[in-house]
């Protein structure tokens, strides 16, 4: 009954309405309402994909043959360059068949940023997985990460010598690294939130043309600093302090522009309640925008244990383990990626894509990382947190109603 | 109205009131905490400015023994005979450079657009993240990749267009025939335009961000006048985003320019070094600044060091000038008055 009276459905009322119901149930018979189809208002219809794939079959065609009758080549890039302008050719003449030119155009340009967008992440995802498919020849074997090359010659096969010393010397630099790098980034990040004025102008206005810093220029500026002023040899601490240099102004940066998120109502909400500043950033604003933070550390982190250039400058380079920073040279992953791989000897480069792979999968694993601990907006906290924090909410309100309770209890044996 | 309320009870005339002193200067654990935040930010300050300082005092000796405009305008690099200069790896890096925004902002300015304007809303996310994890990539990582495998990749293309094009000033080759087959491929190998493509992929993170950035705070209002003007979805991007868009597009290339001619390891991994101004593109043979300091560091004498630190100043500063002209122009525009960037 109530599925032929759209307009009105009242079916729990139907038995109050007699006389309202018998009509439409009259007339139903005689004219079935029509079924209103859903109108589809999808941009593309049956047509447009059968155009597209005309296009792509007939520019393949083009292409083949234009390769391999005409043009002496027979290069796959050149194949693809050559398909894919034959196919904006014919997808637009084939579009202007039956529509005007603004629509042609916006087809074409449709296509066109599909395809960049592709190209670019099958590019990144083929830069991945090529270094980890090279990088498998050596990654099977298990001494790779057990031992250092002290043992192992440039033609020794790859079941000697391993990259030990390289990835603990990238672990201790990178530590070090973010000893420093942290506090004072973040001290940083906070005096420029926290202080108006043109001082804090200027920090900001330099260190952000910092984070484009050529990261050979860090390492040159630590050679010049502390190798040839201060007189430290050629180390993992100078190493650290370069990789530090060009770390620095990117996680200013980045908690900068976290800590400005931070709902000025909290920080007002907390001075309010007559908490000094210094308790206003520790127990509020760092809290607020941990998320944040933590993210920028973290992606600072990645590009940092990647970088190259200072390592070389500053580092120098060995085949031994070494746990000192202060003294010996300490080779890190991306260095000894560096060095191998510009090694005729075929095991070498195997160890080097096999580097490159470890050092891919830390970045990769520190990145996601980032994704997990950051990514929510500051003040947005996970349900683990907001759990614990209404518990120590309820735990404060026995503590309060104790409170209260306690001189009434103390002073009733008296009276 | 207060006076005659108060007057009753203290029974004694008010004292005048005075406006209440404000204090503003923190006192104890927070004078504290204030001088730690300014020594953060002063440590941070002399650390960046000494780094100009440092370079300059280092690379002096070799400058006051060239002469600033010799060291600017000599081809060759011969320290210890006292002829050297700068004119090659600055032309090479600029060369580079120019290589590496030409392939990436198309591609950038593509991932950007497809990302803000036509991605299903669940995909923006992920791909957002994939592209930020294309910025942590390590260069050497790009540089193995490049060398090992797109090297081979691309020599036929780049035979290929400096046969069609070789009319084209930078794009020709002399003295290769190219209708000899049996002509060496190494005349294309480690070439500028190699280095650049590479160099290209790793830009093209940031110029795609910062685009990203300003396209997607172009106005609801806009967009939505455009579609009900009756604007196809690329006269909507044409009219509304691009304009709206154009101080990210330039900040974020020249971000990107920034970074492409600071870049070492991976244009040192895959170009062929050569002292002389090398302007086709296409053929063996390039430089840059980073990869001549990488490439002479090592066996360096305190003369040879100082040269190199004056080349090493001549990037930086190259470096800061074009972030300095980004950041000015992202601020100016519309759209970068509210990003970050």
């Amino acid at each position: 009954m109530t599925t032929t009276t759209p307009l009105y459905t009242g079916g729990r009322h139907a038995a109050g309405r007699p006389a309202l119901d018998a009509p439409a149930a009259a007339q139903a018979p005689q004219a079935p309402p029509a079924v209103e189809v859903r109108r589809s208002t999808a941009t593309r219809g049956r047509a447009d994909i059968i155009i597209i794939i005309g296009a792509a079959v007939a520019a393949l065609s083009l292409a083949a043959l234009l390769t391999a009758r005409m043009i002496p080549t027979s290069s796959l890039v050149v194949f693809v360059v050559i398909a894919y302008l034959a196919f904006l050719v014919l997808y637009g003449l084939l579009v202007s068949l039956e529509d005007d030119g603004r629509t042609v155009l916006d087809r074409l340009a449709s296509v066109v940023v599909h395809s960049l967008a592709g190209f670019a992440m099958l590019a990144l995802v083929f830069i991945v997985v090529f270094t980890f498919f090279r990088g498998s020849q050596a990654l099977g074997h298990f001494n790779f990460f057990t031992s250092d090359m002290q043992q192992a010659g440039p033609l020794d096969p790859l079941t000697v010598g391993g990259i030990l010393h390289a990835a603990a010397g990238t672990l201790i630099e990178i530590t070090i690294a973010l000893l420093i790098v942290v506090p004072l980034g973040l001290t940083c990040a906070v005096f420029l939130n926290e202080t108006r004025g043109a001082f804090a102008r200027v920090v900001r206005t330099v260190a952000e043309a910092m984070t484009a810093l050529p990261s050979i220029v860090a390492g040159l500026f630590i050679l010049a600093s502390v190798v040839l002023a201060l007189g430290l040899a050629r180390s993992g601490l100078a190493a650290a302090l370069a990789i530090g240099v060009m770390m620095l102004p990117i996680v200013i940066r980045a908690s900068d522009v976290v800590l400005r998120l931070v709902p000025g109502s909290l920080k007002e909400a907390s001075y309010a309640m007559g908490a000094p500043q210094w308790r206003t950033v520790w127990h509020v604003i760092l809290p607020t925008a941990r998320s944040g933070l933590t993210t920028s550390v973290l992606l600072a982190t990645a590009r940092g244990i990647g970088e190259t250039s200072p390592v070389l400058i500053t580092a120098g380079f060995g085949s031994g383990l070494n746990f000192n920073p202060l003294s010996g040279p300490m080779v890190s992953l991306p260095l000894i990626t560096f060095v191998f791989s510009g090694s005729p000897a075929n095991t070498m480069i195997a160890r080097g894509f096999g580097a490159a792979a470890v050092l891919l999968a830390l970045v990769l694993v520190l990145f996601a990382l980032a994704r997990v601990f950051g990514g929510r907006q500051a003040g947005e906290l996970t349900a683990r947190v907001q759990r614990r924090r209404a518990q120590e909410s309820l735990r404060d309100l026995e503590r309060f109603n104790s409170r209260n309770r306690a001189p009434v209890q103390m002073g009733s044996p008296d009276g | 109205m207060t006076t005659v309320v108060a007057a009753p009870t203290s029974g004694q005339p008010n004292p005048p009131e005075t406006a209440r002193k404000v204090r503003s200067a923190a006192a104890g654990a927070d004078r504290v905490f204030q001088l730690t935040l300014r020594g953060a930010g002063l440590t941070v300050l002399v650390i960046m400015t000494t780094i100009g300082l440092f370079l300059f005092y280092r690379g002096s000796q070799a400058l006051g023994d060239a002469g600033i405009w010799k060291f600017i305008t000599t081809q060759a690099w011969q320290p210890s005979s006292h002829n050297f200069g700068i004119a090659t790896v600055i032309t090479g890096t600029l060369l580079i450079a120019a290589v590496a925004v030409t392939f990436a902002v198309p591609l950038a300015t593509g991932v950007a657009l497809y990302i803000s304007e036509y991605a299903p809303r669940k995909l923006r996310q992920a791909l957002i993240n994939l592209v930020d994890l294309m910025a942590a990539v390590p260069s050497v990582v790009y540089g193995l990749w490049g060398f090992y495998f797109l090297q081979e990749k691309i020599i036929p293309l780049a035979k290929w267009i400096s046969t069609t094009f070789g009319w084209f000033p930078f794009l020709g080759i002399s003295g290769v025939d190219p209708n000899d087959p049996l002509a060496d491929k190494t005349v294309y190998e480690s070439s500028t335009f190699i280095a650049g493509i590479v160099v290209a992929l790793m830009i093209m993170p940031i110029i795609s961000s910062v685009m990203r950035e300003s396209f997607s705070q172009s106005p609801v209002g806009e967009r939505e006048g455009a579609f009900a003007l009756g604007a196809t979805r690329w006269g909507m991007i044409r009219s509304v985003v691009l304009p709206f868009g154009r101080g990210g597009m330039i900040g974020g290339t020249m971000l990107g320019l920034g970074r492409a001619m600071g870049e070492t390891i991976a244009v040192y991994m895959l170009i062929s070094p050569v002292f002389q101004i090398q302007p086709h593109i296409l053929r063996s043979g390039a430089n840059s600044v980073s990869a001549l300091i990488a490439l002479k560091f090592g066996a360096a004498s305190p003369f040879e060091l100082s040269a190199l630190f004056a080349a090493g100043l001549a990037l930086f500063m190259l470096t800061l000038v074009v972030n300095f002209g980004a950041s000015a122009v992202i601020a100016r525009t519309r759209s970068g008055a509210l990003s970050d960037a």
